[in-house]
């Protein structure tokens, strides 16, 4: 199962550190395999390092793609946490 | 220049990110490098060891890292937790791990270096981001290696702290909140580190802290031993390594000052020292550097009372050239939240110069061959320097100060030079005022003496108290056998004083004191009964004076003077006027326990 969304990242500093952080912390609790678009650069979710060099900043648009038996609920979960501005603020 | 034991001072300017100024003894926080040894593995069973030896230590990093995790959760800390959080990350990070082991490998290559590989990718990748504040995250991909190095070298981890001294400066290349967490914080009295900036890990903790931190130094790390003495100025961002005695004794003043210094008195600094029945005191202050200036006017600093430019000298091989007094003066007389600036000319002895370092040795330097008298002697060295304040003169109002005027001839003979290079400058077509104040230090007794005579010769006195009662009552400042002595209510002083500034105003020459004394709360009425126009002081005295001039009337000053110049002994002048200050301001001065 594949499903595949794409997001405008709401939060003030864009995926930096804390969010990229995160993000791989909620990745990280589902089997299937994530990763993360950006002007046609493809990183894996979970990995702290590749998300960091995606530099997405402020306003900037991240497509995910998960992977896997649980990927409706890892598309949800990651859904969640963009909209919530990654807990911040 | 040096201090006593010989060691050479360092001035380091870098991003004062949290504020505060203490003075300690360093302690160069370094957690890895020096030993690592790069080699290559024999046969595939050396390998597959290597990998283990890897993972072990990931292992161990990462066991490290939720500990220290912990304990930073049980304290008052909490920003920094979530880059502790990245570190852990970035342990388990696959395509980190994967690389270093692939390279082990592939080029048969142990951990030490396969890891070196691995960060200079990433610092590659990372260099190339748009983004600033990511780009910089590469420093916490070289926390992470430098970790897993320490625990790969089975090294005991420095959990221990102990350099025996009490309060130490931590200086360090970049401090991470792991670091930070392993120290014993109540030893630590401030921060200095090369790299960082306002929102680094270190900037934060020190503020959490309330420590003093510089940041963005650098090269700190290149100057600083264990054991040296240094200053962190944190409101100013400057870091001072093995200040020499002059040096030092003017931060232990500003330390006192900002200890002292309330938030609230800071409402009423911006308001000018005025006394209830409307006499104004003008209020400058005492730098050295230029980055003092905006914490100056933030302290409510009217103008610069005294610009020391002895440091152009002193942190350099060669001379500074016209335009390198020029650029640095820009700096000062350009700044429109100041009414002016009184610049010295250098006030240093012959040992500061290359070129007569070679000569005998002073063995009493403090008066010998220095300031107005060495100037006269070099007279090109000056008059570069004059040049350049006649062109600074153009852009701003600059006046000029003499230090160590003694007698009549050098104030003459110095006049000769800079009505020379008024010329000189003007020949060269370029602008400069059209008029240019010129005053005489007043730091030498017999110059107080003459005052009548000098004040023919110049339109300011700036009395320099420190030297001024150091050589009235023969007690040299350095000799901690006869600091005791040292005394500014002497009434010898106090005679001096009064007498300088009686015979200035009858020629109509204004008097501005620039010695620590004008910065002494206690001697603030005594001096505002003298009728002084301006003080001039350390910045982070200048609102509790304000706050005191404000409250005050002149002719209460007079009064307190009047009576103080009765008694015949310091103890008596002292007690009368601690006395009278703690009745009139029982908020600033606490009545001495009888």
């Amino acid at each position: 199962m594949v499903e595949m969304k794409t997001f405008k990242l709401k939060n003030k500093l864009g995926m930096h550190a804390r969010a990229a952080a995160a993000f791989v912390r909620v990745a990280q609790k589902f089997h299937s395999d994530i990763f993360i678009e950006r002007n046609g650069q493809t990183v894996n979710g979970k990995s702290i390092l590749g998300i960091l060099t995606l530099a997405c900043p402020l306003g900037g648009m991240i497509t995910v793609t998960t992977e896997g038996e649980d990927s409706a609920q890892s598309m949800a979960a990651i859904e969640s946490l963009i909209e919530n501005k990654f807990g911040e603020e | 220049m040096t201090t006593d034991q010989g060691k050479k001072t360092f001035v380091l300017k870098g991003i004062g990110v949290s504020p505060g100024v203490v003075i300690g003894k360093a302690y160069r926080f370094d957690p890895l490098d020096s030993q690592v040894s790069f080699y290559k593995l024999s046969d595939n069973a050396s390998i597959l060891h290597e990998i283990d030896r890897f993972k072990n230590a990931l292992k161990e990093s990462s066991r490290q890292l939720s500990e220290i995790q912990d304990n930073l959760k049980k304290t008052k800390v909490t920003e920094p937790i979530y880059i502790l959080d990245v570190h852990i990350l970035l342990l388990s990070d696959k395509k980190f791990i994967n690389r270093t082991i692939n390279y082990i490998r592939q080029m048969k290559i142990n951990t030490e270096w396969a890891l070196r590989m691995t960060l200079d990718h990433y610092k590659q990748i990372f260099e190339g981001l748009d983004d600033a504040y990511i780009s910089g995250r590469i420093s916490d991909v070289q926390y992470v290696v430098k970790r897993i190095l320490r625990n790969l070298s089975g090294e005991k981890h420095e959990t221990v702290w102990d350099t025996g001294y009490e309060g130490v400066v931590v200086v360090s290349h970049d401090l991470s909140p792991a670091d930070t967490a392993q120290m014993k914080m109540d030893k630590i009295i401030g921060f200095a580190t090369d790299t960082g900036g306002r929102t680094s890990h270190t900037a934060i903790v020190a503020r959490s802290m309330e420590l003093p931190a510089v940041v963005g130094l650098d090269n700190v790390t290149r100057f600083v031993l264990t054991g040296d003495e240094i200053i962190v100025d944190g409101t100013s961002g400057l870091v001072v390594v093995n200040p020499y005695h002059d040096m030092l004794k003017r931060y232990e003043d500003k330390k006192r000052h900002y200890d002292a210094a309330r938030d609230e008195y800071l409402k009423y600094a911006k308001l000018p020292a005025v006394t209830v029945d409307h006499y104004h005191v003008q209020i400058g202050s005492n730098i050295e550097f230029i980055e003092e200036i905006p914490s100056a006017i933030t302290h409510g600093a009217e103008c610069i009372g005294l610009y020391r430019t002895e440091f152009l000298y002193i942190y350099r091989e060669d001379l500074p050239t016209e335009d390198d007094h020029f650029a640095n003066y820009r700096q000062v007389v350009t700044e429109k939240n100041l009414s002016s600036s009184t610049i010295r000319t250098f006030d240093l002895g012959g040992d500061k110069f290359p070129n007569y370092q070679k000569q005998s040795k002073e063995l009493n330097p403090q008066m010998g061959l220095r300031a107005i008298r060495f100037c006269l002697k070099e007279v090109e060295l000056f008059k570069t320097q004059l040049r350049a304040i006649w062109r600074i003169s153009a852009l701003g109002r600059v006046k000029i100060l003499f230090p160590m005027i003694t007698c009549i001839e050098e104030i003459r003979e110095a006049k000769r030079l800079l009505e020379e290079t008024r010329r000189e400058v003007l020949e060269r077509g370029l602008s400069i005022a059209d008029r240019m104040e010129i005053g005489a230090m007043i730091e030498v007794p017999a110059a107080a003496v003459i005052a009548d005579q000098l004040a023919k010769e110049v339109n300011f006195f700036s009395i320099g108290t420190n030297d001024l009662i150091q050589y009235s009552l023969a007690i040299d400042r350095a000799n901690e056998r006869v600091t005791y002595l040292y005394e500014p209510l002497h009434p010898a002083v106090l005679r001096l004083i009064k007498g300088i500034v009686d015979q200035a105003h009858a020629a109509n020459v204004r008097v501005a004191m620039c010695g620590e004394m004008a910065g002494d709360p206690l001697c603030c009425l005594i001096l505002l009964g003298m009728q002084l126009d301006e003080l001039s002081m350390n910045h982070l005295a200048i609102p509790r004076i304000k706050r005191i001039i404000q409250r005050s009337s002149l002719s209460e000053s007079k009064k307190l003077l009047e009576q103080a110049m009765t008694y015949n002994n310091a103890v008596d002048v002292r007690a009368y006027i601690q006395d009278y200050m703690s009745d009139r301001f029982p908020d600033e001065f606490h009545k001495k326990e009888a």
